[in-house]
């Protein structure tokens, strides 16, 4: 055995395949970010507005109706610089994947952070969506490639601590 | 189709998956080796066990096991569970058994597939052999399955 190459390491697949069906306010974000508009609702109780709805309140416990349509600029709350490839993830390194707290929007979500080197972004850093070109919208999250920096000054810490 | 009520909805594919890519340390990897080889391996704790997979450590005494030993090929089934309705991600596209077999030397059992046939054809005690893949490359799916030791 000492003359051939030991095995060091396995791979071992994971997969679970799904078909993933939306409806309701789910449905509803998928076909109006479809025409390039991002929608939330709002909480009747905390006033609290989530994006995307998912046509509940998860504090509240209470049905969420009210629509409101949020910015496609907000602010990075947390972010992370990811430099560690993985099999399954095409990006070039190194990229950062960030919260973004919408302006609007009491809940941060979670998306890319381009056109700017890794070292600048920041938490309370601004930034605004890069769509993709509008014959390419559809249905999808996607149509949002990444945020960019928009050059407005930072948002003290103090104002989005409570969205983390 | 649009759905009959008028509400809006979509479907899409969704797919979760990670590749796990994992170290296998001396005493496993020695396990995988072999099977590039096609050899089955085990280890021998000092009370003279044998363990198939191997332990890295004899689980009676928690003391390092570093003996090595060459079991099998064929073995016996000593339990098993018929799969009647295989998925994609199974090993074989027929029902099979899923089974512990005890390698031959080996005083522990492994799991793995049996092509039986039909359920008809499995039972405790069954010898079986085991059905190498063209390519082996170094992990458990070298052995695509075992099959009875009796030719069908």
């Amino acid at each position: 055995m000492s003359e051939v190459e030991p095995v060091k390491s396995i791979v071992t697949p994971t997969r679970l395949e799904y078909e993933y069906t939306a409806v309701g306010a789910q449905a509803r974000f998928l076909d109006q970010i479809a025409h390039g508009r991002i929608i939330g609702q709002r909480c009747p109780q905390c006033r609290k507005v989530y994006v995307p709805a998912r046509g509940a309140c998860p504090r509240c416990g209470v049905p969420t109706a009210e629509e409101v349509e949020v910015a496609g600029r907000g602010t990075v709350t947390t972010f992370c610089v990811v430099r560690v490839p993985s099999e399954n993830i095409h990006l070039k390194l190194p990229f950062v994947a960030a919260h973004i707290l919408l302006d609007g929007a009491d809940i941060p979500f979670f998306a890319l952070v381009g056109d700017c080197d890794a070292s600048e972004v920041r938490m309370g850093l601004r930034v605004e969506a890069v769509w993709a070109p509008r014959e390419e919208w559809g249905p999808t999250f996607a149509n949002i490639r990444h945020f960019r920096p928009t050059g407005e000054p930072d948002v003290d810490y103090e104002k989005f601590k409570e969205h983390l | 189709m649009p759905p009959s009520d008028g509400e809006v909805r979509f479907s899409a594919p969704h797919v979760v998956e990670y590749a796990y890519r994992r170290s296998v340390g001396a005493v496993l990897g020695r396990f995988f080796t072999g099977l590039r080889e096609r050899k089955l391996i085990g280890t021998r704790t000092r009370a003279g066990r044998v363990l198939v997979p191997p332990c890295e450590y004899d689980p009676d005494t928690g003391e390092s096991v570093s003996e090595f030993v060459d079991v099998g090929p064929a073995g016996v089934v000593t339990s098993w569970a018929w799969v009647q309705a295989p998925s994609a991600k199974h090993p074989l596209p027929r029902p099979f058994a899923w089974a512990l077999i005890r390698l031959d030397g080996a005083d522990t059992s492994m799991l793995h597939a049996v092509d039986a046939g039909a359920e008809s054809g499995m039972r405790t005690g069954l010898r079986v052999k085991p059905r190498w893949r063209a390519q082996t490359v170094g992990e458990i799916r070298d052995i695509e399955c075992f099959e009875p030791e009796a030719a069908r």
